[in-house]
């Protein structure tokens, strides 16, 4: 007789382990504008079907639970019924035995706080108050509303130069885009339902590298309207917004305090990333538009500077791009140390071509964003003997892209998680020679999920080095906007989501000026909007727009496919070097990944509303 | 050419075309049930599903291009089981009380539960109940509502008035007013076409049929019909009536049959309209004020412009419609001329429209010191009455309207289509201006003559503009119809892009003849059709021009003295402004 056996999953556990993977997937692609009280009943019967059974306030609370919720969505409940709910979740989170109890009620108890009205609505109008809008996924989360499956549907087609066209009726940067953009497009991809979302970012990088943005002509514009616009910032925002009016007939004049244009895009991100003769293809594009351009032109009160009253008299509407280039302090002490330079200063030098030497030198990156990880890697890039990463928390907690993470550590970074910085020692000379980190462990959960770090009872640890890279965030350098009259919130300037300065008649900003530091494509939205809004605050109502007819669906069957990802070149070609390091699909690749959009602007709720905007 | 072989036949269409339009060309009826060809391209009820060949997932045939060697099955074992189901699934959520239902006999979803041979359903039913204002002229049942968008649709893309909504996601997914407002505080014109263009019973017009049987039941009551040109086109479409039964004098027999007093006509009254309108454009032409000039015969617009332009009200005209002229007059002269007691008399009238109801509800039409007129029913009220009364109009007699304000001239009749008024109105203003007569025909070039595309709504009517030169003078006239079109066009008068002196418009899309109280088919718009047969009752009339209508001459001479005179002004003319009244 045989005592004990090795358990192996059956069919039945086996084929419910691949549903929750499916339904995971199906929870990923979830689309906005869901009720929320349907889906807390959804997730409760999940809960519910996890009861074991034994103890009461599980067993029979969970189900009265949904009772009541279903109630409410049928417009059976009354202010009472909420009242009832809300208690008998409090019950349930007090006196359940295990985590699929307490858990399962603590989730309504978080809902009733998180969307009370929406109950309220339900009971009181007798329907929901959120507002059906399962528009196109990737372009509602794309902030410019590019028409992703437009475009994706014309590179399947290898129809590239369409594809480019289409992209700039709502976003003049394509070739930026398809390089840097952080492809928010892609987190709620209804192909995830299936598989994995679609590689939107790899399929417009094919577009732009088989029909170069300097390549394909611009609209035709409209006629002059003899309206002149200043835009104070030669960065994707200020540029998106002169491209723009420039099209609609409006003379556009720009401004840039630095010796070329692109902002962030040149004075942010690096070569290897974004190769320079790439972006002035999109800067070609733009300029072709007849936009005028001032380089080496401050706004403000100092000598030699253009004052913001004098640009509102001379110009119809004024529209101010600064974006957020001021390094942000540490505040530790011996940060003034030789030696200690900011990311903002070491990008903007690689910017200017003027490569600081790293050779044999090591470096030490403090912070845990995307910033971080380019300076660690141009670091890398400048010759550095060795590069670290001090950060405060862990790899997983850092805002960095995982690949960007990724890819500095192939590149050879060290990654010092968990250590705070504590202060930096200098030599007799003043020069750096270590940054000492205070260790920690990670501890409680704060209230957005992230775990905070705690201080760790050890002594602190040295990192010898010669360099300190401080890449902790930007800052906006707003003071002279602000001694001109302009309101400011945070540092940021008041400007409102359609781009109008409070209080300031004809003056609109946006981008990371008025946002605090965000992505390139919420900066060309910025821009975008401030056009439209510029063109209606001038009285007309140009329409943007783009006559390229799309490629209806193909009727093949979406069955499952892995994604295409962009390959990069192998680490020792690249880390020496600041050449573009990504290797773009193939043709065959592109038709696949391609071919597995499920085109959502023709079929589902667009197919009615929210579908395809063909102008703005 | 695209090459396909549809349930096995070979076939050769134009690249682009639909499966369903493929099909059609062979004699295949691929059913389907929310598709409205250019307004509701969905695919939300998937009822039209097709199999091709080596594809594993249906494609519907109303939306799916036809594509170089596509092979279909249009009734595959899968179709079919796929088909079926689907319908059930939809009976699932619909009160099938055929019985008591105004559509039995004429819904397309009781005929497709029919052909697919359903008669029980696998699964339980739960129908949705939202709350409705049953006085409003425009009822919804939510409760036969299939969800398949068309309300919504057309109200949007052909009326730009976007009152219907998605309420709610998943399952809880209903329609409803836009912020869920009770329907009377929407901008509903009453236009009607959500309930022309519904599949089910789940919109329809109030019924006012109770009413008129009380009426008819009172001995003290005199009952007056007045019967609105687009009536007289589309009372009788019925596939078992031969041709040319229809007839305006069986209609006045039938009528007549079911005990009704006095059946007059508005024709009379739109001859009157004319009298008054067209002085009224030739005075604001004089001293060139409140230009353009707007027709204010259709309700639906009138309500449109109140609601949303109510700085341009003063731009249309004050003349009242035919409907409240003849109302009016009913319980003035009508009563002087006859001795009855305009207490004793109650006036109803037979309209296209649904927003006629509304209309004669209004507090401001009460000229006469009653109100004007008592009771509107649409034709499909009509019908209805007809029906119960099981009159056949074959052994009818054919009858002539009463007197003394029946008879209407060809031009009255031509309200009741795109551009008639218009038509109607120059006849007569050309005669005013230079003293002479035009002929009859020499205003044509208003008519909607296109042929083309008039299969489908959102096409009808359009915005056609003409200029006609009057004693030296270029009369720039523009005619719309479709409630979109009509904002198009103000938007272009407010822009100051284009300029005219007298713009008739009417809210439902080829004029009254398609109107909203009309009969409903499935699928095809009628309203060009309907506007022919106008055309040629018109072309009929010895008197095609109002001014030439000796009723009215009369009228004017016993009674108004002439157009525009104190007591013309007092009965006939109202300062349009938004009301809220409907019952």
């Amino acid at each position: 007789m045989s005592r004990l056996k090795v358990e192996t999953p059956d069919r039945v556990q086996l084929t419910v382990e691949k549903l929750y993977k499916d339904l995971e997937r199906h929870i990923i692609a979830s689309p906005p504008g869901l009720c929320p009280v349907d889906l807390q009943l959804s997730f409760l019967k999940v809960c519910q079907a996890q009861t074991c059974g034994k103890c009461v306030p599980c067993r029979v609370g969970l189900l009265q639970l949904q009772h009541l919720l279903e109630d409410v969505l049928n417009g059976k409940a009354t202010m009472k019924t909420l009242d009832l709910i809300e208690q008998t979740a409090k019950n349930i989170e007090a006196s359940a035995d295990c985590a699929i109890g307490y858990e399962a009620a603590h989730m309504l108890v978080a809902g009733f706080d998180g969307f009370r009205e929406d109950y309220e609505h339900h009971v009181k109008e007798g329907c929901c108050s959120v507002h059906a809008q399962h528009a196109i996924p990737c372009v509602a989360l794309c902030p410019a509303q590019v028409d992703i499956p437009g475009y994706v549907a014309l590179v399947g087609e290898k129809r590239y130069a369409d594809a480019v066209r289409l992209i700039r009726k709502d976003n003049p940067f394509p070739t930026a885009c398809a390089m840097i953009c952080e492809h928010p497009c892609e987190a709620r991809c209804r192909r995830s339902m299936v598989d994995v979302s679609i590689n939107i970012r790899g399929l417009k990088l094919m577009a732009v590298e088989h029909a170069h943005a300097n390549t394909v002509p611009i609209p035709e514009k409209c006629a002059s309207t003899g309206k002149k616009v200043a835009i104070i910032g030669g960065g994707p925002s200020g540029l998106s917004a002169a491209y723009y009016l420039e099209l609609m007939g409006h003379h556009a004049v720009v401004f840039e305090e630095k010796k070329k244009l692109g902002g962030m895009l040149r004075y942010g991100i690096p070569n290897y990333r974004f190769p320079r003769e790439r972006l002035d293809e999109d800067l070609e594009v733009i300029l072709s538009t007849g936009v005028e351009v001032h380089l080496n032109t401050r706004i403000g009160e100092e000598e030699g500077e253009i004052t913001l009253e004098s640009l509102n008299k001379e110009y119809d509407a004024v529209y101010i791009a600064i974006g957020a280039h001021n390094d942000k302090k540490i505040g530790i002490e011996g940060e003034n140390a030789q030696g200690v330079i900011s990311a903002v200063e070491l990008l903007k030098r690689i910017g200017d071509d003027d490569m600081p030497d790293f050779k044999g030198k090591d470096v030490v990156v403090i912070g845990g964003g995307n910033v971080a990880m380019d300076c660690t890697r141009s670091a890398i890039r400048l010759g550095a003997r060795k590069v670290g990463i001090a950060y405060r928390r862990r790899q997983e907690d850092m805002t960095a892209l995982p690949e960007e993470i990724e890819g500095a550590i192939a590149e050879g970074a060290e990654l010092y998680g968990l250590k705070s910085p504590h202060h930096i020692e200098a030599d007799e000379n003043g020069k750096v020679v270590a940054l000492w980190v205070e260790p920690q462990i990670i501890g409680p959960i704060d209230a957005w999920g992230r775990a905070r770090p705690i201080h760790a009872e050890v002594p602190l640890m040295r990192i010898p080095c010669d360099v300190i890279v401080v890449a902790i965030g930007q800052g906006i350098d707003s003071k002279a906007f602000e001694d001109a009259g302009i309101s400011l919130k945070r540092g940021a300037i008041a400007a409102a989501m359609t781009g109008e300065v409070e209080n300031a008649d004809g003056i609109f900003a946006g981008g990371d000026c008025a946002t605090g530091p965000a992505t390139v494509i919420k900066a060309i939205a910025a821009g975008k909007v401030a056009a439209a809004n510029i063109d209606e605050y001038l009285g007309y109502k140009h329409i943007i727009s783009c006559d390229v007819q799309i490629p209806e669906p193909d009727l093949a069957e979406k069955l499952p496919c892995g994604k295409v990802q962009l390959a990069e070149k192998e680490v020792g070609a690249r880390k020496n070097n600041f050449q573009p390091m990504e290797i773009c699909m193939s043709e065959q690749e592109a038709c696949q990944e391609a071919g597995r959009c499920l085109r959502c602007d023709k079929f589902g709720f667009s197919a009615l509303k929210g579908g395809r905007r063909l102008r703005w | 050419m695209v090459n396909v072989k549809i349930d096995n036949i070979d076939l050769s269409v134009e690249e682009g075309t639909t499966i369903l339009e493929a099909a059609k060309k062979l004699g295949i009826y691929i059913p389907h049930l929310c598709y409205l060809k250019g307004i509701n391209e969905i695919s939300a009820c998937k009822v039209c599903v097709v199999e091709i060949q080596g594809k594993n997932k249906l494609v519907t045939a109303c939306s799916t291009a036809v594509s170089e060697g596509m092979v279909i099955f249009t009734n595959s074992a899968k179709v079919r089981s796929v088909r079926k189901s689907n319908v059930e699934l939809i009976l699932s959520q619909h009160d099938c009380l055929c019985a008591t239902c105004v559509r039995s006999g004429n819904c397309p979803l009781q005929t497709l539960a029919g052909h697919l041979g359903i008669y029980d359903l696998p699964f339980e039913r739960h129908v949705t109940e939202q709350a409705w204002d049953n006085n409003f002229p425009l009822i919804r049942d939510s409760k036969k509502c299939i969800k398949c968008m068309r309300c919504l649709q057309i109200c949007s893309k052909v009326q730009g008035c976007d009152i219907w909504d998605v309420q709610n996601t998943g399952a809880y997914t209903n329609i409803s007013t836009v912020d869920n407002m009770p329907i009377s505080n929407t901008k509903c014109t009453l236009c009607g076409q959500c309930i022309t263009h519904c599949p089910t019973g789940a919109l329809k017009e109030r019924n006012d049929l109770p009413e008129i049987y009380d009426i008819l039941a009172d001995p003290n009551k005199v009952t007056v019909v007045q019967i609105a040109p687009a009536v007289r086109t589309a009372w009788l479409e019925r596939k078992d009536m031969e041709p040319g039964i229809d007839t305006e004098g069986r209609l006045v027999a039938a009528l007549k049959r079911m005990g009704f007093d006095y059946v007059l006509d508005t024709v009379f009254a739109a001859d009157v309209t004319i009298m008054e309108e067209g002085t009224e454009l030739l005075e604001r032409l004089s001293d060139n004020k409140k230009m353009p000039m707007f027709t204010s015969c259709c309700p639906g617009w009138v309500s449109y412009l109140t609601m949303n332009h109510p700085e341009m009200l003063l731009n249309l005209s004050t003349t009242k419609s035919p409907q409240q002229i003849f109302g009016a007059l009913v319980k003035t002269y009508f009563a002087k001329k006859t001795g009855v007691a305009p207490e004793n008399i109650c006036s109803i009238s037979i309209m296209p429209c649904v927003s006629k109801k509304r209309e004669a509800a209004l507090a401001s039409m009460k000229a006469s010191g009653y109100q004007d007129v008592d009771y509107v029913l649409t034709t499909r009220e009509m019908v209805r009455l007809l029906r119960a009364e099981h009159i056949d109009p074959r052994g009818l007699q054919e009858m002539p309207f009463d007197s003394p304000i029946g008879d209407g001239t060809g031009a009255g009749v031509l309200f009741g289509v795109t551009g008639g008024v218009m038509e109607a109105a120059l006849r007569t203003a050309y005669k005013v201006v230079t003293g002479e007569e035009a002929p009859e025909d020499a205003f044509q070039k208003v008519r909607d003559t296109r042929s083309e595309g008039r299969d489908n709504a959102i096409n009808l009517g359009g915005i056609r503009t003409a200029d006609f030169d009057i004693a030296g003078r270029t009369l720039k006239t523009c005619v719309v119809s479709g409630l979109k079109n009509a904002e198009r066009l103000i938007k272009q008068i407010k822009r100051g892009e284009a300029h005219y002196d007298f713009v008739e418009v009417m809210a439902c899309p080829g004029g009254c003849v398609g109107g909203g109280g009309q009969p409903i088919h499935e699928g095809c718009e009628w309203a060009p059709q309907r506007g022919q047969r106008l055309y040629n009752l018109d072309k009929k009339r010895k008197l095609r021009r109002s001014h030439e209508n000796p009723q009215v001459q009369k009228l004017y001479k016993d009674f108004l003295e002439k157009p525009l005179s104190e007591k013309a002004e007092k009965l006939l003319h109202t300062q349009h402004v938004w009301e809220k009244n409907y019952r």
